[in-house]
């Protein structure tokens, strides 16, 4: 029920919002919750087991009940918290977990059958027949269980991340913590203030209490508007610090669009923040927990600190009616809210005997509530009072059984919070996480004047951290009442009482874990679910462990606590993972000759990072093979130019440069003179094979080495590994230039001839022999021509500064055109290269020594390499290894398949037979027909052997007979000659 | 997390690369068993531990880094060249 | 007591009263014949199938914190048996096996649920590799089907198809492959155990090994010494230290693996699925949370608590690869602390002291290990041989590098898996 005056919403803006489809009014400033209730709305959810009849019990984050769908078709997005949804217009907001609608729900049998179904009773059950767990238990159980339902739809919203970086975050804005980020701000320090709520005051806006006189809101907007013009200090309202992660990094979710009626394109919903911090002050402030009694979980049942901030900040009455229940003097300020607001207030009942109290309300000192009735809504409730039952009427119970300092981000890092028997609760352990101070009421400090002082206080010790002065700023005014509690977590009574009201887990339940052994705190709330549900048990966890003391005959301090982990409240993967939906996902490398290999048409493929042209399609060819084959057949006869730019570049220059090289590569290097280049491969410290590539001596201590495209990165890492931390000594510096360069190879017979008319002084008969390199002049412009070959062709690389790449690249295929040539992709070299029985990573997977590829030779003997000492270890010189060869097919099936293994002739197709596999393979247009690369155990020992070869994936069975690895030119005349 | 650079100051942990227990590398005839000290066993502490990382996304240098494997504090940060 | 639906009912209408301990909590004996340290799945499982297969009760599991706290409770629950090298192969079918029928042999509905796992590939070459793994399935005996992009689909509509970065090509679908309730493996192999007479020692933390002439004679507790003829050491995450009191150094670097769990859901993901140019890898439990993991953090840690860095990265892989989540929430995240060795595959072996065994170096495979590991290690400390599915699993093929199994070809620095 609205009331007629007060609250700090803005009752000249009405808005429409839909729940459950019916039509309500709220106004701007309420949540959905406090505009639900102020419709009399009781009934918002259902809860997760048992299906009950739920109402709104928080105001805040905290809340277990008020979960809902907000929204329609792809965008919907379920389990928001009511509490949390800001009212905007047109809101629409659906109940969750319930059939066939909200107040009639099928599955509220499974309440009648509670008595069956208690915690973990299906660990005893569903076992037989075996089959049926998979075929009818699990899907029944699975379509019960859940809450929410999302869309199945792409997301179709904006997200985003960003990082900021300050002195000092003060995580909440209640009186400590706007104490706090006023003298931090004052000092000069660079403060972000980070609060979860739209309006921040914390407390401050739900009380009834003064500051200096005037309403506690008025000061806090007073000090959020100060604050706000100080350039050196940011606010951030709607953002919930999540998570603490180490040396001062923060997570921090910003709600950006939620509130909005309309919101601006390009504009996100969330914002992801990391926040670096140098000193962090906790203000977090705390959580009122209820009492666990019969019924506690009856639409109606709320928090006291609840019931004022709805009076108080929104203007709405939770009930008609009001019973109060409580152990401090919460449950005294809540009845004497609610009378101010003229609210029926029914019994004011402490559970201290020695309370007083002098409201004009029926008090019952020393009382507890036993039981709270009425199905879709609070009727009534019970409770025992100087040793008598009696009963009163209420629609709204406001319930506090204390509160929990929120020491949630201090046990992020593992800091385990401490028992304090004054406040009968958690607070953070000392020093829990580096450079974070705890204050206010999240360090146990309740009284408002408390909170004000010890945000002070806070400010002042991590100023000094900073080497910053705290000024001495005046304090406001406020109450300083002393907290007095009578400890109180659940009243026995032989029914139902629910501690974690999302999951459904009652007093019971623990008890039942604790009488099965589930002793440890780790047990029962593994075994119950106990705070495992979205609200992570943020009212109850406490209570929960409290039973299971009392149940196992422990203090609460000596049963332990459970420890929370981020993020603090549920953070949406759409925000953590923002940026990178569709293609965000990692960058997107192209080459200079990207745009013209799609303006030929050819399709672009991921290697790596990078985009590579497959093939370079021709009209009138239907398959990719036709266009492979013909690219294959232009290298062989004529001339063909492919992009190889996006193998890593690596310049290394300094004195020491050939002693690096002889260091890194498992061959000589500082012989390679001036003009040279040489093929090297280089292994990992445990003796396998990392990487090759060819490097070329550019002059006198100069080198250029290149890697595999793959490889690059980590080449590089290695690279710079080796000359810091293994080789310090030498004189050796090296940068990539892998971008710098554009590198096209020129291949086939008639690569020379077609390159002398592209370069301006054409090479005269003698010059770049086979594995030369030197500077030349390419249509006026700088380069390096490599004769180098990946085809087995007389073949050369040319490279250019990056920026002449497209062009050098679309006059290079036009004049290969005009000689019978052309562009060619990634197929036709991958077949080539086959052919000659080169290598790439699908054999260079990790797993294989030089002697495996048949590269013992390159194995120097005569100096220390990385790799030298592992490789020479007896199980990586077996000759019995799998070690590589070339396969040709035998017999009429002729496929052969990369992954399928290979058998002796006559053996089964089982492990215990496998003597190797496939790694490539590819029909072979100059030979006519398929060819493959494999491993064999013995391999090169077996030439000429029959062996079985099967894919069982692709039920292709067939024969191939193992052949030398290079099948085509094996003597290398086309390449030299 | 962060580390502090030696060269470029305090950074985010995704500019770095974690390569490994800072370990001598034993001479090349030292024998199989050094080798497969280097290579294979580790203190593994659970404590302080002498670590190799890598600054990949920022000065290249290779750093040494007394860090804590519990806490995850870091004590002290060197560049692995020393002086150069 | 035996659990059935019968029981629920009668236990149901005479108040749950008769409801009895999981397993007993008895006072450490001053001996025993053999001493499990480490009261994880793998070390309850051991001891359930010494007291099962090899009649062996008189057996002490001592933990140092609460029986099933290590990273049997804290993984990402997925069980599976698609390795492709000699070693891991047979090791993990027969594993498998174990699973299948685990509830009717533990009488404790563990929830194996056989929903069927596909790793996606993006590239030709990845297809070749995940062609090659399927193929050495059936070869052992496992199910393997290669999917192309349009059986992909059929399974998992959901998916983005047409705007990802890294498209999907196909995928590799393991019907046998699945999930289970984590923390219910360990309860019920804890109880298996207890009911045949093994003693389970909750808060008894090993402080030392005794060992005299080269034979293990007993270790030293926080609760008192025990003296054992054999002790076996199964403490996943605390391994180096733990065999550094029988004065040995293992090939293990600990490293922190993170997951993560959202808010219950109704049923959106069936399979599990993983990508495979990011570490993501998701499953739906049966609550209806989106359980899902990355890679490591790659830094040792003992923290058991991740950072940002991969935690961004898992949910970035989520959003290009499944965007439909998007909307999801995650509750909780948390770490398990990663025993890695050099070629990530485990160790099951005897060690140079007589009567102390060793089982380690689970790397991020040890959930669907549990019943494996516990078998083959109870034969082996039982028999005093090895078991034939877990035979390679040496210590020393590092140093011979023999037998070595590298799945992922990254080689021995432990970082790199």
């Amino acid at each position: 029920m609205r009331l007629k005056t007060g609250g700090l919403i803005d009752r000249g803006t009405a808005l429409r919002f839909r729940f459950d489809g019916h039509d309500y009014t709220g106004f701007r400033g309420d949540t959905l919750a406090s505009a639900l209730l102020a419709n009399d709305i009781r009934v918002v959810g259902r809860s997760f087991k048992y299906h009950r009849p739920r109402g709104v019990f928080s105001a805040g984050s905290e809340e277990p009940n008020a979960l809902v769908t907000i929204g329609r078709g792809a965008g919907a997005e379920p389990n928001v918290r009511a509490t949390m949804q800001e009212l905007r217009a047109d809101l629409e907001a659906r109940p969750q977990n319930c059939w066939p609608s909200l107040h009639w729900d099928l599955l509220e049998v499974n309440d009648w059958a509670s008595r069956f179904i208690g915690a973990g009773f299906y660990y005893k059950t569903f076992m037989w027949p075996r089959k049926f767990w998979e075929w009818v238990y699990e899907p029944a159980i699975r379509r019960a269980a859940g809450l929410g339902a999302l869309s199945g739809a792409h997301n179709p919203d904006r997200y985003e991340k960003a990082y900021a970086h300050c002195d000092l975050l003060v995580i909440g804005a209640g009186p400590a913590g706007l104490m706090a980020a006023l003298t931090a701000a004052e000092a000069g320090a660079d403060v972000i203030l980070a609060d979860e709520d739209a309006l921040p005051g914390g407390r401050l806006n739900g009380e009834r209490a003064t500051l200096d006189g005037g309403a506690g809101s008025d000061w806090a907007a007073a000090a959020v508007a100060r604050l706000r013009a100080m350039p050196n200090v940011r606010v951030m309202a709607r953002t919930t610090v999540t998570g603490v992660y180490d040396q001062g990094t923060f997570g921090a979710l910003e709600r950006v669009g939620h509130h909005l009626d309309d919101r601006p394109r390009g504009l996100p919903l969330e914002c992801f923040w990391r926040i670096a911090a140098k000193r962090a002050v906790l203000a977090a402030g705390a959580i009122e927990r209820p009492v666990a009694f019969a019924g506690n979980d009856r639409p109606g049942v709320m928090l006291a600190g609840a019931v004022r901030t709805y009076l108080n900040r929104y203007g709405v009455a939770p009930g008609r009616r009001v019973a109060v229940f409580g152990n401090t003097d919460e449950a005294h300020r809540t009845a004497a809210d609610l009378v101010a607001a003229g609210v029926h207030v029914t019994a004011l009942i402490d559970a201290r005997p020695d309370a007083r109290s002098t409201l004009s309300v029926p008090f019952y000192p020393g009382g507890v509530v036993t039981g709270a009735e009425g199905r879709l809504g609070l009727e009534s409730v019970r409770f025992e009072a100087g040793g008598r039952s009696q009963g009163v009427m209420a629609d709204c119970l406001a319930v506090s059984g204390g509160w929990n300092p929120n020491v949630h981000l201090t046990c992020h890092l593992n800091g385990r919070p401490v028992w304090d028997d004054g406040i009968a609760a958690f607070v953070p352990a000392p020093g829990a996480v580096p450079g974070l101070i705890p204050c206010g009421a999240a360090a146990g400090v309740f009284s408002t004047a408390g909170c004000l002082a010890d945000g002070a206080r806070a400010a002042a010790e991590a100023l000094g951290g900073l080497g910053l002065t705290a000024p001495d700023l005046p304090q406001p005014e406020a109450e300083d009442a002393p907290y007095r509690i009578r400890a109180l977590w659940a009243v026995p009574g032989k029914r139902r009482a629910w501690l974690d009201l999302q999951n459904d887990v009652t007093v019971k339940d623990v008890r039942g874990a604790a009488q099965e052994n589930f002793r440890s705190v780790e047990h029962m709330k593994r075994y119950t679910t106990q705070g495992m549900a979205p609200d992570q048990g943020k009212t109850s966890n406490l209570a929960a462990l409290a039973v299971l003391a009392d149940a196992t005959g422990r203090g609460i301090a000596q049963t332990g606590t459970t420890t929370y982990r981020p993020p603090y409240t549920p953070v949406a993967i759409a925000a953590m993972g923002a940026g990178a939906q569709g293609k965000g996902f990692a960058p997107e490398r192209r080459t200079t000759s990207d745009q013209a290999s799609r303006k030929r048409g050819a399709p672009m493929i991921e290697a790596g990072l990078w985009y590579r042209p497959s093939y370079f399609p021709k009209g009138g060819e239907r398959t990719w093979r036709e266009s492979c084959d013909r690219e294959v057949g232009w290298v062989r006869n004529a001339v063909g130019v492919t992009d190889v730019s996006t193998l890593g570049k690596i310049d290394i220059q300094g004195p020491d440069a050939g002693a690096f090289l002889d260091f890194v590569y498992t061959g000589t290097f500082s012989t390679l003179k001036p003009g040279r280049v040489r093929y090297g491969i280089m292994l990992r410290e445990d003796g396998h094979v990392m990487d090759d590539g060819t490097t070329a001596c550019l002059g006198e201590g100069h080198y250029l080495m290149t890697t595999t495209t793959a490889a690059a990165g980590p080449v590089m890492r290695h690279l710079e590994f080796v000359a810091q931390v293994l080789r310090p000594e030498l004189d050796v510096q090296m940068v990539s230039v892998t971008e710098q360069w554009a590198q096209f190879a020129v291949a086939g017979p008639g690569s020379r001839d077609f390159l002398n008319g592209v370069l301006d002084a054409p090479m005269a008969e003698g010059d770049f022999p086979f594995m030369a390199c030197g500077e030349v002049s390419v249509m006026g412009v700088q380069g390096r021509l490599f004769r180098i070959s990946f085809s087995g062709e007389h073949a050369y690389e040319i490279a250019v500064p990056a920026r002449y790449g497209d062009a050098l690249f679309r006059a290079l295929v036009t004049r290969a055109e005009g000689m019978g040539g052309g562009a060619y992709g990634m197929e036709a070299l991958n077949v080539l290269r086959l052919e000659k029985g080169l290598l790439t990573h699908a054999e260079m997977h990790g797993r294989v020594t030089c002697h495996d590829l048949g590269l013992s030779g390159l194995m120097s003997s005569r100096k220390d390499y990385i790799g030298r000492a592992a490789a020479a270890r007896p199980g990586l010189v077996d000759p019995e290894r799998e070690r590589l060869v070339a396969l040709h097919p035998v017999g009429i099936e002729k496929r052969l398949l990369p992954g399928a293994h290979l058998f002796a002739h006559d053996a089964p197709a089982v492990r215990e037979a496998a003597e190797g596999y496939v790694t490539s393979a590819c029909h072979s247009p100059t030979l006519g027909h398929p060819i493959a690369l494999g491993f064999l155990k013995s391999g090169p020992e077996r030439l000429g052997e029959t062996l079985r070869m099967v894919d069982h994936l692709r039920g292709v069975e067939t024969w191939c007979v193992v052949r030398p690895l290079c099948s085509y030119d094996p003597k290398g005349e086309r390449t030299r000659g | 997390m962060r580390l502090s650079c030696p060269i470029c100051g305090e950074r985010d942990r995704r500019e770095f690369h974690y390569g490994g227990a800072a370990l001598e590398r034993p001479a090349p005839e030292a024998g199989a068993a050094a080798w497969d000290a280097y290579l294979h066993l580790r203190e593994n502490p659970a404590g302080r531990s002498r670590e190799l990382w890598y600054h990949e996304s920022g000065c290249t240098a290779w750093l040494v880094v007394e860090r804590d494997t519990v806490t995850h504090e870091i004590h002290g940060v060197t560049l692995a060249a020393g002086g150069r | 007591m035996r659990f059935s639906a019968l029981r629920i009912l009668s236990e149901g209408l005479t108040g749950n009263r008769g409801w009895r301990p999981h397993w007993r909590d008895p006072e450490p004996k001053s001996e025993y014949d053999i001493v499990i340290i480490g009261g994880g799945g793998h070390g309850l499982s051991t001891a359930y199938y010494l007291a099962r297969e090899h009649g062996l009760r008189n057996v002490a599991v001592l933990e140092k914190g609460y029986l099933g706290g290590g990273n049997v409770g804290r993984n990402t629950t997925i069980v599976r048996a698609n390795y492709f090298l000699p070693g891991n192969s047979e090791f993990y079918s027969h594993s498998l096996k174990l699973w299948e029928g685990l509830e009717q042999e533990l009488n404790y509905n563990v929830m194996h649920s056989q929903r069927g796992l596909i790793n996606l590939f993006h590239s030709d070459g990845q297809r070749d590799a995940f062609a090659r793994r399927g193929n050495a399935m059936v070869n052992q005996g496992d199910d393997a089907e290669l999917l192309d992009r349009d059986g992909v689909r059929k399974h998992l509509p959901y998916l983005d198809f047409d705007n990802i970065r890294f498209p999907v090509y196909g995928g590799l679908l393991h019907r046998r492959g699945g999930t289970a309730r984590h923390d219910a493996v360990a309860w019920g192999y804890a109880r298996g155990a207890s009911d045949r007479g093994v003693d389970l020692i909750q808060n008894c933390e090993v402080t030392g090994i005794d060992i005299a002439n080269g034979r293990v004679t007993g270790v030293q507790t926080t609760r008192g010494a025990i003296r054992a003829r054999k002790v076996a050491i199964v403490v996943a995450g605390r391994s180096g230290q733990v065999a550094a009191m029988a004065g040995m150094r293992l090939p293990i670097e600990s490293h922190v693996l993170q997951a993560f769990v959202t808010e219950g859901l109704k049923p959106a993901i069936n399979h599990v699925v993983s990508f495979g140019m990011g570490h993501f890898y998701i499953s739906q439990s049966d609550k209806g949370g989106l359980v899902f993991g990355g890679d490591l953090d790659f830094y040792p840690s003992y923290a058991q608590r991740g950072n940002l860095p991969m935690a961004e990265h898992v949910m970035e892989a989520a959003m290009t690869l499944m965007p439909m989540i998007g909307k999801a929430k995650v509750l909780r995240s948390w770490g398990g602390i990663m025993d890695m060795t050099p070629d990530g595959s485990p160790i099951i072996d005897k060690t140079e002291t007589e009567g102390l065994f060793l089982d380690c170096g689970w790397c991020y495979g040890g959930f669907k290990a549990v019943p494996g590991s516990g078998y083959s290690f109870a034969h082996l400390i039982a028999t005093g041989r090895h078991h034939a599915p877990a035979a390679k699993f040496r210590l020393d093929r590092f140093r011979t590098g023999a037998g070595l199994m590298d799945e992922e070809g990254t080689g021995a620095q432990h970082n790199l898996h």
